[in-house]
């Protein structure tokens, strides 16, 4: 039997910018990638969702404080919420942890400058749906382009929902964070771009070891449904 | 009824903002020890009374105004 290709859901609201190279990005790696608009309240047949980088409703208030509210939304928390697996990229990072599916918050960068550059990331684990293609340890280029990075966790935030963290700090993230994931890890936010470096020509691939784990992990979710 | 929502930076939270502009008043002479940067929400709305107004209005922030993780508020109820 062919391997089944999993279905990814990306949700594009006013003012995301990073959704087709979502979608470009996870077809490129097998994925049968789906878009989904913010206005659907129910999301279609998806053993995935990415939640993509932009400035979601001109990220007004605060950012990803407004896209909270959208139906996509409420669905996206639906499936999380279920078990589904959910990937927040940059305003998908912000959106999720505004809507309280990860843990903190994100803020003005340190420097008050907007980064747009390559960052090198550390993996901090490898056991999570989001890693399973990277070792613990293994270092990531990954490029970053934003404005409100600066990750602030809460008081009781666990060390194991530490993902990823810069080598290089570029926003001033408290303890260097770049990714953290929900309790159950099913659910990952990072501010870092990997759909912006899933092949050698755009200056990295290493993108593609986090979407690819993604797929894998979502081709077997469709596979142990079978 | 108008409310006014005054929305801060924590206390032991950072603000470059406020670094920025408390470094920009020493450059124009002022002498300044701290400045933090909020921002400030008026609203106008329906309420039988200044009590009905400000519990409405804090609802408000819990939900969306200000984020409790890293912003406290402060309403004002102008009549």
């Amino acid at each position: 039997m062919a391997s089944p290709q999993p279905r990814i859901g990306v949700v594009t609201y006013p003012g995301s910018q990073d959704d087709r190279d979502a979608l470009w990005a996870l077809a490129a790696l097998d994925a049968e990638a789906v878009p989904v608009w913010h206005e659907e309240r129910e999301l279609p047949d998806l053993d995935a969702v990415v939640v993509p980088g932009g400035f979601s409703y001109g990220d007004y208030l605060r950012c990803g404080a407004i896209a909270r509210f959208s139906p996509a939304t409420a669905a996206v928390r639906e499936f999380a919420e279920a078990g589904g697996l959910v990937l927040g990229i940059c305003n998908g990072f912000q959106i999720l942890c505004e809507a309280g599916l990860l843990p903190g918050a994100l803020l003005r960068n340190e420097s008050l400058r907007f980064v747009c550059r390559d960052v090198e990331l550390t993996v901090e684990r490898d056991d999570l749906a989001f890693t399973g293609r990277c070792t613990t340890g293994q270092r990531l280029v990954l490029p970053v382009k934003h404005g409100d990075g600066r990750y602030l966790p809460p008081p009781e935030l666990d060390p194991a929902q530490i993902v990823l963290r810069y080598l290089d700090n570029p926003n001033g993230s408290v303890d260097g964070i770049a990714g953290v994931c929900n309790e159950a890890g099913n659910v990952l936010g990072l501010m870092p771009h990997p759909e912006h470096a899933v092949d050698p020509l755009l200056g990295s691939d290493d993108g593609a070891l986090i979407l690819a784990s993604l797929v894998d992990a979502a081709r077997e979710r469709v596979l142990a449904a079978i | 009824m108008r409310a006014t929502v005054l929305v801060r930076p924590k206390q032991g939270i950072l603000d470059p903002q406020g670094e920025a502009v408390g470094s920009a008043l020493g450059h124009l002479g002022f002498e300044v020890q701290d400045a933090r940067v909020g921002k400030v929400i008026d609203l106008e709305l329906e309420a039988a009374d200044e009590a009905a107004a400000r519990a409405e209005v804090e609802q408000m922030c819990e939900r969306l105004l200000a984020n409790p993780l890293i912003e406290s508020y402060e309403v004002e109820i102008v009549g």
